[in-house]
Formats: C-alpha cells, structure tokens, sequence
C-alpha cells in the first residue's frame, strides 16, 4: 500500500515539509523511518568542490541536490525524461493517451423502449384552452388589421428638395449674433509635392522647425520635393488635421474681429510744409570750443552779439557771436551750474551762479557807455539806515576781482542750481532745490540789494522757477506741477499738471500766455494758460531726458535738446485769436552733439533777434545752427 | 434716494453669456450628448468683448456660449431622441443580461433613430447658405470615403461618404464647373466655381489610412453624420438644376455600352453601378432630353457708361470662361496604371476630354491603349518600351498645371523623364510687395501670349538679354521713385533674381547724381523724406502703434520675400556653376 501511495517518492526523512534551517545548527537534520538520526555530511561543499565537481563529474547535470538529506541525487534516465516532458508541457505518464475517442455516455440514438413507464398526460393530447384563446386574439388583431408585419427598416436616406420653398427672411434670431466659420486657408506654393527651390528649407530651417512647438512653427508641415507624382506618400497627419478643423469648428470660441485696413500714408497727420514755415535753424554753422568739461548752461546778451557759457570745468566763457572767439575767459570757484545774461539792453551783467553763490559779473563787452553805466549803477547803491536780516549776503567785489569783473556776490546757505533774471533786469531769482525747507527759491532786486524769501512753505522740489516776461508772474515748477503765482496779490494762481515724472526744464513764450516744460521722461509739454491747466499738447520727439527747452523772443519757434543729442526746432504760432489754438509743426531735427557719458545737449538758447539756435553739450562744445 | 441697490453681474454682458458646464446642467445632457448636440446644430462658443465682466470678475479660462443659442437648444426634438437612445441602450443592455434574445432582436429592430432634416433646414435656410458652407464636408466625405471598411467607423457611413463624392464628382464633370486643381504633399486640392460659390476641397491620396490614437472618431463621426444630410440634399438640389436624375443614372447609350463586357466581373449589380458612376467615363442621364450643348447668351442690356464698361468685362470674363471649360476638347488621353486615375479622370472630363484607361485598372475604360486616335498618353514612369509615334507621352502634371493657366501649356516641359517644373498652387495672389516665383512671371507671360525666350540654348546669349531687361526695368523704376528707397533696392534684387543673372554688369551713372538738376531731385527727396519723419513725429499715440505696426507688417513681408528671392538666387546660382563643370567635364 505504502508504496502505491507514493510510488516516486522514498521517505528518508521523516521530519516533513518543515523549513530546514530549523537545522542549522545541529549536526543531522531529521530522523530516518528507524527513527534514528540522519547525520549531515562531514563536510559541507564549497564553491570550489562544486566547481570542481562541474568539471569533471559527466553526471553532474543530472544531479541534483536533495535539501532533506542533504545529499545529491543522480537522476536516472527515466526521470530525466520525465522532466523533459513536463517542461515542454506534456503529461508525465508516456502511455497516457490524450486523444482518446470520446465515448458517450448516453447513445444519440432513440430506443425503442421508453426510460420510464409512465404514461403521458391528458393535456399533452389535448390543445390548450389559453393557447388558442391567445391565437384567436392575435389573428382577430390581423384581421382587423391591428397588428402589420414589420416593415423593413429604411437602411439609406432619404434626400429631396429640403429648399423647395426657401424663404430668405427665415433667418433665426441667433443668427444675429452668428459668426460662421471662417474657411480653411489656400495652400500656397510650399505646400506643393513639387515647390519651387526656394520654398524648400534648408538644413538649419529645418532643424529649426523641429526644434520649435508645434504651436510656434510658421508651417505646420515640412515642404518637401518629389520628382514625380508617383513618390508622392501619403501625408501622415491628414486625420489629425481633418479632426483639428472639427474640434475648431464645435470647440472654438468666436468672436468677429474688426479689421483696420486704412492706409498708412492717410495715418500721417496732414501739416504744413516746413519749407513754408522758415525762417528757422537748418544747418550747424559754429562750434565754440574751449571749455574741457561739459558746458551746463549758455544764455546771449540782449543784443546778440555776445554768448555767455558756464562749465564743470570751473570756468565762464565768453564768447563772441559771430566768429565764435573766445573773448573773455573767468575762472570762478567751483562747476558753474546757471549762467544768466541781464536781458536788460541798458545793463551790461552776467549771472552766474556756482556752488552756494551767486555772482553778478560784469564782462565789460560791447558798448562801453553800457559797462560804465552798468558800473555806476552799482556803486550808486546806497545801503538803507535800517539794516534788516537777510538769507544772502551781498558783497561788493573789489581789487583783482573788480578788475577780473565781478561786481557782487551773494552768499547763499545752501548750493544754487539755476538763476533766472526777470524781464526789467532788476529782478533776479535763485533756486536752491531742498525738499525739507521753504527756503528754496529767493528774489532779489539788485538795485536794492534786497533778497526775499516768497515762499513760507516747501510745495515740494524746486527744478526751475521763471518769471513772466510782462506781468507779475512767478512760475515754479516742482518735480511735476508747475505753480504760477502773482507777485503783487501774493498768491497761487494757477496749478498746472503737467502729466510728467519729473520736469527738468521750462520756457515762457514771449506772449505770456504760452509754457513748455522739458521732462527727463522724454516729453514736453505744451501749456496753453489760456485753455486749461493740463497740457494742450504732449510731444515725444525725444528718445531720452529733455535737458533743455527754450522759445525764440520774436519768432514763433522753441527748440528742445535732449540726452539724445539732437535739438528738435518746433514751429510754434500762437494766434492773438483766442479761437484759435496754437499750431505745433516740428521743423528740424539738429544734430551735432556727440553724447558723452549718456549726456547729450544740456542747454539750449535762441538768439534774441536772428532764428538761430545754440545748444551747449556733455561734449564741452556749444554749437550754433542757423 | 430710494430704489433698490443694484448688484454687480446681473445685467449687461455678464447676463448673456453662460459657460459650458452650466450650459449642460441647463440641458441635463452628458458631455457627449452636449457636444453631439452643439455639432449637429452648429453651436459654438463666444468669445465675449469684456471677459472678466462675464466672467463675474474672474480671470479664469472659461469657455462662453451664448446664453440665446443654449435657450434655442433647450426646444430641439433631437434632444429627447438622444434620451431615448440612452433608455434604448440600457434596455439592450438588460436583455443581454438576462439572455432574453428574442427580446433583444425585439429592442434591435426598434432602435430609436433621427433625421437631421430640419436642422438642416433651420441652420441653412437658403440653398446659397448651405452651398457656401460645404467645403468642409467635402473634404470630410472624400476623407471618410477612402477609410477601410474596419472598425473605425459604420461601413454604411464610409460607402454613404463614396456615394455622395461620386455624386458630386459627377455633378462637377456635368456643369463644368472645376477650376482649379492643385496637388499638395497632402493630397489633391480642387476648387469649383457651383452657382458662383467657391468650393474647395481636399482629397487625400488614395493609401490606407494610418489612424493616429489621439483623435476621437466619433467627433468626427457626428460631423459626417451631418455633413452627409447637408451633403445628400445639395446634390439633390444641385442635380435638380442641371435636369438630371437623382439619384444618378447612366445615360443610357452610354449604360448599354458598358454593360456587355464587364457584367460578370462584379457580383453585385448595385456595387457595379456605383463603380460605373465612379468611373466618370460616362456621361449623366438627363428628366428631360435636351439639345447636347446649349448656348446661353447673355442677354444684351441697353445701358449707358460704366455700366458698358462692366458689361463688357463681364462678358470677357464669361468667354474666358467658357474656353477653360473647353480646355481639353477633342483631345483623347489614355491613362497609364501608375497615375491617379480617378483625379485625373475628373480633372479630364469636366474639361471635356475623352479618356480612358486599361480595362484591368477599372471599369468603364471605353477605349484601348492601341487606339490610334488617342493624342496624349499620362505616364508617370520615367520609361515605357512600346511608344506610338502619334501621341504625346506626358507626365500628370501637365493636366494641373494646364488647368491652372487655362491654356494647354507646352508639353515639352513634362516628357517622360524629363525633370518637371515646379508646380505652383493656383490659390495664391500675388500682391504688390510679395514674392513672386520666376515660374510664374513666365507662366503670366505666357498666357499674355509673349514669345517664350528659349532657355536652354545658347545661356550665356540670354543673360545678356536678360542684363538688359533689368537695366529697363530699374530705369522704369527710378522713374516713379517711392520715398523708401530701401524697399526699392530690394525689389531691385528681387528682380535680379528673377532673371536669371549672375554676373556684375558695368554700372549706369544715375542722371541724378551728375548733374545739378539730379541734384535738386535729390535735395527735394530728401526733403520729403524728413517732412514725412516730422510729421510722423507729430502722429498721436494711438495713430502711432497703428502706423508702427502696419508698416511693421510691410518691414516683414518684404523681408520674407527678400529671402526668398536670395535663396532662390543661390539656387540658381549653384545649380549653374554644376552645369558648368559638367559642360568642362564633358570638353
């Protein structure tokens, strides 16, 4: 029995299907069916024993190591067999057969005898009452012609003259708002199987165009040549663009855009001709060199003749018009910031101001009964009985520096940026721009020695402050309002926006009614008083930070000069009409400065009576153009 | 005082507008039924002018219908068919689940169906509007009728799809109407002229088809769904107008030819006629007989002025018109087995040539390849061992590219084995500005009638030539001098280019540039030239982009056709210097 049960297997050992670890550590492992213990082999085999038995034992691929008695088992031929048949997935026993014919277990055939003697039912002989109550409804259904046999469905469709009777007008209320598809795009000549060379990309276009999304490709196919309609493949991404038109049509938002289609040329505003506009600066005539660092400030005497310039270098030059020589050389103590000739024609004196002073010169050019005059006016100053306090302090120049010119100097607390002269030539004003004081901007009245604060309170930085050429205005420009005051009422009269980041400069026409303001955000503003208080016009003509705006006394022309190094001239008519707004015609674009140090034309100035321009530069030149 | 507070989004834009999800609640239909319902009845979203007011102050993406067309949707009787589909589908799904076959047999034959008839009618309400809108079931159709019948789609769609093309075909072949054709490396395009409606479509080339994973068919199921209604009525209407019968017959003299010989190839009659009708061999049966070609002259208005003038052109116009479709007349071709057959037998016969093919190939070919009468042979191999001396064997691309310059062009240019010329889609207009291929400019003078200058003989003779005429070309444009000087130097390259010269020509002293008189022509140039910068100065901001970025625009175009035409030039340039050296080579 024991042997039918197990017929493969012989039991050694008898421990079971237990893990053999278990006997790790014990010198048998397990009990035989005596009982008694089974013993390991003395010697364990290593590696090298079993490489060695790989060599040399033949049998040594049909060995196989038994885990339960720790010994190695020789497979006979007949279970070598065995294993070869299992895994090539046969049954084990040879002589089994899988293809065995199939033997029924009931026969097909009908017997003649019954299975079972019991006789049939009565209603298996008998027709079914509900069977036929059902048949007689159904047929008195056909007959009555309830019930008609299924037609055949209608497979294709059915088309006819949908359009009969069209009518245009039956246009639905949401076809209102309707955007029909656009159509696709015509292929162009890329797109053909055999495109002219030049539609064919090169190798660098091409790897570009792989590199690129899909979405930023210009082509979304590569062009290709073939030499004959037959090579011509398939276009692989034709259901993809087929599906992408679908997704288009059902999936994406539409909106009916406008298209501008004017003509560039009607854009252009429609101006006078410059050419009928003249007279005004066209070309560079002089260059007036001899300043070494850049010339901050210039500003002609009231007859024309003469040009007054102030530099970092520490120096104020004078020279002559016309020839462009250097007449008159001043060294003063420290960058000149602000020069300011006397527009007094009566009165020969040059402001300028330097550091924290501000000193009266007088260059004795020009008509010497002016420079005498000039000089007596001065010394005729007879100081009043009661002395009040003043901000500056006057001093009367005299010895070497009566001689080099200076007259009088006034000491102010803190540095001076700009001096400005009022129209009679007695007036004179200095801007100290300080954020925290009121003390930034001071009048002084040079016949008096007089110097007053007008101002109690600080309305922000100071960049410049002018005076009205012919009533009693004051005009003080902050970083962006521009402030007009009247001197007599004291009070503000108008606050102008001048839609700026920063002003940087400020002109009055001659007129008085009229202000341009220089921005170092590349604008000037146009001021008509008479209008509002934001800008009439804004001009960008300048690519950099306006230095320097300026308006000519008797033509109607102002010029602005930028760190661009160009000086744009403007026509500017200002009509007496007060219907009549004024005409701006940019009429010149000057170039000469060369931009140093990012800085480009600091200054410019006209010329009291001819339509010249001077502009003073970073390149310590200062031009004029005629 | 008083009145209510008014809340933020409950008028204006913001009450308008609904977005997708709400849309669908509003419909209580999935996704998918929503998306078959916005196909089938041209629904789209709305971009709307202020997004983030309709968006209630939100700047996400959504997407926005309008809130009419969902109302418009909420009536459609499609929508309740859709539901009960879906109670169908799921009843199907129980009586498989129970194994009641006759009950599913029961549920199958009463399937839920649907017409698309009235919404084509409401989204098409004239017979133009629809016929303006058929491009894209065209294209669609020809497509799904090249599918193989697997898996992808109905097979009762595909051979629907091929109906409807032939049909179409047909229609085209009948009223003449092709105008141009143009093959892309992505199929064949055709371009029609159907009751003064431009209808292009695109035909792919006739290989299977590769199916990609990432596309759904069944979207473009339900657009073929609907195309093929819209579709199968405009054929209706459009054979209508011709007096043809529909759906179509064979003439029948034409029928009883074709019937003795190849009846028993095909088992299927039905299959055959189709295949007959497909072979566009043959031509239509009409209701009513008439008179093969009937002359309809327009009527003569009397009219005064312009009017004259616009009738004239338009009779030109008409003339031209009618000689393109008698483009191919009296010409017998005969197709080799290696050409598109079926495109080139369309493009043949709506220009009334007779054609035919081997009788291998398909059916309807009416005559043999021994056919002493035939005039042109279509081979596209580069040799063929018996040639009859009395034909010309040309490449296909003769047939495109006459139909494109409505002139049959020389056949020299397309010999066998000879390299083609390239072939220009006929789509593209030229505006002054843009670049125009040399081949075209010879195509354009050729059909002005000029002589064509014989390239291949004697080169060197007509660059000469072609020196000169570029000398007179730039006197012509210094004449009229534009402002920007740099556009015209380029188009000066532009036209070097074209002409295919290479060496330096011994410079022409300019007039201008001796003289005082140039002088002064120069000096008020240049004046003009700042006036125009000035006044560009004193543009408004607004006015400024505007003008900035049209003349950008220019600034790009003539770029890109600067590009063009140097690398054309390098091309050309190259393939000289190869001649050459093959020309010393061969010394």
């Amino acid at each position: 029995i024991e042997q039918g049960q197990r017929p493969f297997s012989d039991i050694r050992n008898t421990v079971g299907n237990v893990p053999m670890e278990w006997y790790q550590d014990y010198p048998h492992i397990g009990y035989n069916l005596d009982g008694k213990k089974i013993f390991k082999p003395i010697r364990n085999k290593d590696e090298l024993d079993e490489f060695l038995d790989k060599m040399e034992n033949p049998d040594y691929w049909r060995t196989v190591h038994d885990k339960t008695t720790a010994s190695d088992i020789r497979l006979t031929d007949e279970q070598v067999d065995l294993v070869h048949r299992l895994q090539k997935g046969q049954f084990g026993d040879v002589n089994f057969n899988e293809y065995e014919p199939s033997v029924d277990f009931f026969t097909n055939e009908v017997m003649i005898h019954p299975v079972t003697n019991r006789p049939q039912d009565k209603r298996s002989f008998i027709p079914s009452l509900i069977e036929k109550e059902k048949v007689s409804k159904l047929v008195h259904a056909i007959k009555m012609g309830w019930i008609k046999p299924r037609k055949p469905k209608e497979t294709t469709p059915q088309y006819y003259d949908l359009w009969a009777k069209e009518d245009p007008n039956a246009i639905l209320g949401r076809h209102k708002m309707h955007v029909p598809a656009p159509k696709m795009r015509l292929p162009g000549h890329e797109e053909s199987y055999n495109p002219p060379p030049e539609y064919l990309l090169t190798e660098e276009e091409r790897l570009v165009w792989e590199q690129q999304d899909a979405e930023d490709r210009k082509l979304p196919f590569l062009p290709q040549k073939h030499s004959c309609l037959r090579a011509v493949p398939a276009f692989s991404r034709f259901i993809h663009e087929r599906f992408e038109r679908c997704l288009d049509l059902y999936l994406c938002p539409r909106q009916r855009k406008m298209r501008v289609n004017v003509n560039p040329e009607d854009l252009i505003p429609k101006l006078p001709k410059p050419k009928d506009l003249q007279p005004f600066p066209t070309t560079m005539s002089l260059v007036y060199r001899g300043h070494t660092s850049l010339v901050r400030s210039i500003s002609a005497s009231p007859t024309g003749q003469w040009l007054v310039s102030g530099s970092d270098d520490f120096t104020v030059r004078f020279w002559e018009v016309n020839t462009g020589r250097c007449m008159k050389t001043l060294e003063v103590g420290g960058a000149v910031k602000s020069v300011a000739w006397n527009p007094n024609p009566a009165v020969c004196l040059v402001a300028v101001c330097f550091e924290s002073t501000v000193l009266l010169l007088n260059p004795s050019l020009g008509d010497r009964l002016v420079v005498s005059s000039t000089d007596q006016l001065i010394t005729s100053y007879e100081p009043p009985e009661e002395d009040k306090e003043q901000a500056v302090t006057w001093a009367l120049s005299e010895g070497p520096e009566h001689n080099k010119g200076h007259r009088l100097t006034l000491t102010h607390p803190k540095a001076v940026k700009q001096v400005v002269w009022h129209g009679k030539g007695d007036y004179l004003s200095s801007v100290m721009p300080d954020n925290s004081s009121n003390l930034q901007v001071l009048i002084h009245q040079v016949s008096k020695r007089r110097t007053q604060n007008p101002f109690r309170k600080s309305k922000g930085l100071v960049q410049c402050v002018s005076f009205h050429p012919l009533r009693p205005y004051f005009f003080v420009a902050t970083q962006r309002y521009v402030r007009i005051y009247n001197l007599i009422k004291q009070e503000l009269t108008k606050k102008l926006m001048t839609n700026c980041k920063w002003i940087s400069s400020m002109a009055i026409h001659p007129g008085g009614d009229n202000l341009i303001c220089g921005s170092y955000d590349c604008r000037l503003a146009w001021f008509d008083l008479d209008l509002s208080t934001k800008p009439y016009k804004m001009l960008r003509h300048h690519k950099k930070a306006l230095r320097g705006v300026a308006f000519h006394r008797n033509y109607p022309l102002f010029a602005s000069g930028a760190d661009d190094g160009s000086v744009i001239v403007c026509h500017g008519m200002v009509y007496n009409d007060l219907l009549q707004n004024p005409l701006i015609v940019p009429v010149k674009v000057l170039k000469g400065h060369q931009i140093t140090h990012d800085l480009g034309v600091l200054d410019v100035t006209f010329h009291p009576t001819q339509p010249w321009v001077f502009s003073s530069g970073a390149d310590a030149t200062i031009r004029l153009f005629t | 005082m008083g009145g209510l507070q008014k809340k933020k989004y409950e008028r204006g834009s913001a009450t308008n507008y609904i977005t997708r999800n709400k849309a669908r609640k509003k419909l209580q239909l999935s996704l998918a039924d929503f998306r078959r319902l916005c196909i089938l009845k041209g629904i789209y979203p709305h971009e709307p002018k202020h997004k983030k007011k309709v968006n209630k102050g939100s700047t996400a993406p959504r997407t926005f219908y309008l809130l009419k067309d969902i109302r418009f949707l909420l009536h459609e009787p499609i929508v309740r068919k859709f539901r009960e589909y879906k109670v169908f589908v799921r009843k199907l799904r129980k009586a498989y689940g129970k194994a009641e076959w006759t009950g599913v047999e029961r549920l199958r034959d009463n399937k839920p169906g649907y017409k698309l008839d009235h919404i084509i009618k409401e989204r098409y309400p004239t017979f133009i509007d629809a016929l303006r809108d058929i491009d894209d079931a065209l294209s669609m159709c020809f497509l799904f009728s090249t599918f193989a019948r697997t898996g992808k789609c109905h097979v009762q769609t595909i051979t629907l799809c091929r109906r409807l093309t032939v049909e179409w075909m047909n229609y085209v072949v009948a009223s003449r109407s092709l105008q141009k054709v143009f093959i892309s490396i992505k199929g064949i395009y055709y371009q029609a002229d159907v009751l003064g409606q431009l209808i292009t479509w695109l035909v792919p080339y006739q290989f299977a088809h590769d199916h990609p994973t990432d596309v759904d068919y069944r979207v473009m199921a339900t657009f073929t769904e609907m195309y093929t209604t819209l579709f199968g009525f405009i054929n209706f209407r459009l054979y209508q107008t011709l007096n043809l019968v529909y759906p179509p017959k064979l003439d029948s003299k034409a029928e009883s030819e074709l019937k003795a010989e190849h009846e028993e190839d095909y088992a299927m009659d039905s299959e055959s006629y189709l295949e007959k009708l497909s072979a566009l061999s043959a031509s239509l049966a009409r209701v009513v007989a008439t008179a093969e070609e009937e002359e309809n002259q327009l009527d003569q208005f009397p009219a005064d002025g312009e009017d004259i003038e616009n009738m004239e052109a338009r009779e030109k116009e008409q003339k031209e018109q009618e000689d393109q479709n008698r483009l191919f007349e009296g010409l017998k071709f005969f197709l080799n087995r290696e050409v598109p057959r079926e495109s080139l037998a369309f493009i043949l016969r709506c220009f009334g040539a007779e054609v035919s093919w081997d009788k291998s190939l398909c059916i309807g070919g009416t005559y043999d390849v021994t056919d002493e009468t035939i005039t042109h042979q279509i081979v596209d191999r580069p040799d063929i061992d018996k040639q009859y001396i009395n034909r010309y064997y040309i490449q296909p691309q003769w047939v495109f590219d006459s139909v494109n310059a409505k002139m049959c062009l020389p056949v020299e240019d397309y010999f066998l084995g000879v390299t083609l010329p390239p072939h220009l889609s006929p789509f593209v207009e030229e505006k002054d500005g843009d670049y125009v291929p040399p081949e075209k400019l010879k195509l354009m003078a050729l059909q002005r009638g000029e002589k064509h200058v014989q390239e291949e003989e004697e080169e060197e003779d007509e660059d000469e030539d072609d020196d000169d005429d570029e000398e007179e070309d730039n006197d012509e444009e210094d004449e009229d001098l534009t402002e920007e000087k740099n556009l015209k130097k380029m188009e000066d390259q532009r036209s070097q280019g074209k002409t295919l010269a290479v060496k330096v020509t011994p410079g022409k002293v300019k007039p201008w540039e001796t003289g005082s008189v140039g002088n002064k022509v120069r000096l008020e140039q240049e004046e003009k030239a700042e006036e125009k910068r000035l006044a560009i100065m004193m543009m408004k901001k607004k006015e400024k982009y505007l003008y900035d970025k049209i003349m950008f625009g220019k600034k790009r175009t003539t770029r890109e056709a600067n590009k063009l035409a140097a690398k054309r030039k390098a091309h050309e340039d190259t393939s000289k210097a190869e001649k050459k050296q093959k020309k010393a080579k061969k010394k």
